[in-house]
C-alpha cells in the first residue's frame, strides 16, 4: 500500500516539496527577525537622534538655571525640583495604599462578589487613559477638594493613575511567597496579622519594591495628567510646600518643543537625557533588586 | 490600685502576676480587635480603586452636563466640525474622533504585523540568550515617555517623511501614527508571547511528529491556538494607541477635522483636552466643560475597548 503511494507522488515530488517548504521557512525566518529589528532601531535611532541633539547642550548651568526666554540661559532646575517632590509624594501615597489593598485580596478578601469587583474594577482602571485621570484630579482635587494647582493635587492625582500597576504587582509578589512559610507562622501560633507582617511582607518585599519601582518610572515620565493639574509651564521657582505650583521634566521638555525657535530642541533633547537616564538607574535599581532576589531564592 | 492590677487577674499564675501580663482572655480579644482594625484597613485600601471608578465617572458626567445643557447630544456626536473657541463656535467631535482614529489606524499597520512577528519569534525561534538580549531592549521601548516619542516624531521622523513626500506638513498624522505604532511594538508583542508560551509544548511536538516544519508549527499550531490572547494584545494596543496623548499632541497637530488622510494636520481627542487645559480657560465656562465632554466619550470608548479585549481572552480562550 504505502509503496505504491509513494510510487503515485515520487519521491522526488516528496523531495521538491520538502526543500520548497523549507525555503519558506527560511524566509519566513528572514522575515520575523527584520520585524524584531524594527523596534530595536526604532529605539537606537531614537536614542542616538537625542544625544546628538541634547549633549551639547548639556551642562552644570543647564541643571542650576530656571527657564528662560534665551536658550542659552535656559535651565532644569524649576522642573527636577517638581519631579523630585512630586515622585515623593505620590510614592508616600501609592505605596502604603497600593501593599494594602494587595494584601487585603490576597490573604483576607473572602470569595465572593465584592471581591470579584474589586479585581475586574482594578483590571479595568489599569486601561483608562492617562489624561482621564488628569480630568478627575482637576475635577476633584484641584477644584472640589479646592487644593489649587499644586503638588499635593498632582501627586494625588498621579497615586490613583498608578495604583492600579502597584496592586498588581503586589499580588504577584505576594502571590509568589510559597504557603508553606504561612503554614510554618501560623502552627508557631502566629496571628492573621503576625504572619503578614512578620513573614509575608518581609518575603513580598523586593518583589513589592521591583513593582513599585517600575510604577515610579511610569509615573515619572507621565506628562498629560500633570498638565491637566498644573497647566502653568513657565515657573522661575522652586516649590517649598506641597501646596505651592509646580512643573516636572515632561511638561519642561514638552514646553521647550513647543516654541518656534529651533535651539529649544536643543533643550528639550538635553532635558530628555536627564529624564532618561533618571528613568535608566530607576529601571536599573529595579532589575537589581529583583535578580538578588531570585539569586537568593534559588540558594 | 497600681497600673499592674489592671491587667492581671485572680487566674493568672503566679509568674504572669508577678510580670503583669494580660490574662489569655484579654489577650484573645486584644488580638481578635486588632485583627479587626488592620483587616478593616487593608479592606478600604482595596476599596480607593471603586472609589476611584466612581470618582472618574462622577466628574467627567457632572461637568459634561454642564456642556450638554447648552449643546445638544446630537450635534456634538453628528456634527463634523470643531471650534469650540473661534466664532461661530461648533460642537462636532466627529473632527476629533475621526483624528484619533486615524493616527490608531496607522499605529496598528505597524504595530499588528511588526508586534505579531516579534512575539512569534521570541516565543518560536529565539534561543534563550537573543531572548535575554532582546527582552530588556523591548522593555525600554515600552518605558520610553511619550514626550520623547513626540520629540522624535517631530525632529527625526516627520523631516525624513518629508524627504520622501515633499508637500507633507509639519505637523501631521503619519510621522505622529507612524512612531505611535513604533511606541505600542512591545505591548502587542509582549501580550502576544504571553498568550503563545502558554500553548502547551505537546501541541508543538505532536506538529513536528507529523512532519511540519518550525514555520508551519508558529502558524498553524501556535498562533491558532493562541488567537484568543494575539486578538486581545491588538485591541488592548489599539484602546492604548486611542488614549494617548503627549504625542498626538507634539507631533500631530491642532487643526481638528473630519478626515482620513495622514498627511493632513489633525487633532486628536486627547490632544485637544491638552491645549484647553494649557490656556487656564475660566472654570465653568462652555469652553471648559467641552474637555470633560470629550474626556467622558474617549473613557467611554477605551473602556468598551478593553472590556471587549478581556472578553475575547476569556470568551475564545482555548484550555489545555
Amino acid at each position: 500500500m504505502a509503496g505504491e503511494v509513494l510510487k503515485n507522488i515520487g519521491a522526488g515530488t516528496l523531495h521538491y516539496r520538502l526543500s520548497a517548504r523549507k525555503l519558506v521557512g527560511t524566509a519566513a525566518y528572514m522575515l520575523f527577525l527584520l520585524a524584531v529589528m524594527v523596534g530595536i532601531i526604532g529605539l537606537v535611532t531614537l536614542l542616538v537622534q537625542v544625544l546628538v541633539e541634547g549633549l551639547p547642550w548639556l551642562s552644570p548651568h543647564f541643571l542650576t538655571s530656571y527657564s528662560s526666554r534665551h536658550p542659552e540661559e535656559a535651565g532644569i532646575k524649576a522642573a527636577m525640583v517638581g519631579t523630585i517632590w512630586l515622585m515623593g509624594l505620590t510614592a508616600a501615597f501609592t505605596i502604603p495604599v497600593g501593599v494594602g489593598a494587595a494584601i487585603y485580596l490576597e490573604e483576607y478578601a473572602p470569595v465572593n462578589r465584592l471581591t470579584r469587583l474589586i479585581e475586574v474594577n482594578i483590571a479595568n482602571l489599569a486601561g483608562v487613559p492617562s489624561i482621564v485621570y488628569g480630568l478627575l484630579g482637576l475635577a476633584l482635587f484641584v477644584q472640589a477638594l479646592s487644593m489649587g494647582r499644586s503638588l499635593l493635587a498632582g501627586a494625588l492625582t498621579l497615586s490613583l493613575l498608578v495604583l492600579p500597576i502597584v496592586i498588581l504587582s503586589s499580588r504577584e509578589a505576594i502571590k509568589a511567597v510559597p504557603y508553606t512559610y504561612r503554614e510554618a507562622a501560623y502552627g508557631l501560633g502566629a496571628t492573621q496579622w503576625e504572619v503578614v507582617r512578620r513573614v509575608i511582607i518581609p518575603a513580598a518585599l523586593p518583589g513589592i519594591l521591583t513593582g513599585t519601582i517600575l510604577a515610579m518610572s511610569r509615573a515619572i515620565g507621565e506628562a498629560a495628567p500633570v498638565i491637566a493639574i498644573s497647566a502653568l509651564v513657565y515657573l522661575t521657582f522652586v516649590p517649598v510646600d506641597p501646596l505651592d505650583r509646580f512643573t516636572v521634566l515632561p511638561i519642561q521638555i514638552f514646553n521647550w518643543m513647543s516654541r518656534p525657535q529651533e535651539d529649544f530642541r536643543g533643550l528639550a533633547a538635553a532635558g530628555i537625557i536627564i529624564l532618561l537616564v533618571i528613568l535608566l538607574s530607576m529601571n536599573s535599581v529595579a532589575a537589581f533588586v529583583r535578580n538578588r532576589y531570585q539569586a537568593r531564592s534559588e540558594e | 490600685m497600681n497600673r499592674f492590677a489592671a491587667r492581671t487577674s485572680a487566674n493568672d499564675s503566679p509568674v504572669q502576676r508577678a510580670w503583669g501580663a494580660e490574662s489569655a482572655a484579654r489577650h484573645r480579644r486584644r488580638v481578635a480587635l486588632e485583627g479587626r482594625i488592620v483587616k478593616g484597613i487593608f479592606f478600604t485600601c482595596a476599596l480607593i480603586s471603586i472609589f476611584t471608578t466612581i470618582g472618574i465617572v462622577v466628574s467627567l458626567v457632572s461637568q459634561a452636563m454642564g456642556f450638554f445643557t447648552q449643546v445638544p447630544l446630537w450635534e456634538f456626536l453628528l456634527g463634523t466640525r470643531w471650534s469650540p473657541i473661534l466664532i461661530p463656535q461648533s460642537y462636532g467631535v466627529l473632527a476629533l474622533v475621526c483624528g484619533t482614529l486615524l493616527v490608531a489606524i496607522l499605529a496598528a499597520f505597524v504595530a499588528v504585523p511588526v508586534g505579531l512577528a516579534t512575539a512569534i519569534y521570541m516565543s518560536e525561534y529565539a534561543p534563550n540568550k537573543a531572548r535575554r538580549i532582546l527582552k530588556p531592549f523591548l522593555e525600554i521601548l515600552g518605558g520610553v515617555p511619550t514626550v520623547v516619542y513626540g520629540y522624535f516624531a517631530l525632529t527625526f521622523v516627520t523631516p525624513v517623511l518629508q524627504g520622501i513626500i515633499p508637500d507633507l506638513l509639519v505637523f501631521n498624522a503619519l510621522s505622529a501614527g507612524l512612531v505611535m505604532g513604533l511606541m505600542i511594538i512591545p505591548m502587542v508583542s509582549s501580550l502576544s508571547e504571553d498568550a503563545m508560551l502558554a500553548v502547551p509544548r505537546s501541541l508543538r511536538e505532536a506538529a513536528y511528529a507529523l512532519g511540519a516544519t518550525r514555520l508551519e508549527v508558529a502558524i498553524k499550531v501556535v498562533v491558532p491556538a493562541a488567537l484568543s490572547g494575539i486578538v486581545a494584545a491588538f485591541i488592548l494596543a489599539i484602546s492604548r494607541a486611542i488614549g494617548e496623548t503627549m504625542l498626538v499632541t507634539i507631533a500631530a497637530g491642532a487643526t481638528p477635522r473630519a478626515t482620513f488622510n495622514p498627511l493632513e494636520s489633525i487633532q486628536t481627542m486627547t490632544a485637544y483636552i491638552v491645549q484647553l487645559s494649557l490656556g487656564e480657560t475660566p472654570h465653568g465656562t462652555l469652553e471648559y466643560n467641552t474637555i470633560f465632554a470629550v474626556g467622558l466619550l474617549l473613557f467611554l470608548m477605551t473602556l468598551a475597548m478593553n472590556i471587549l479585549g478581556n472578553w475575547v481572552v476569556h470568551r475564545w480562550q482555548e484550555r489545555y
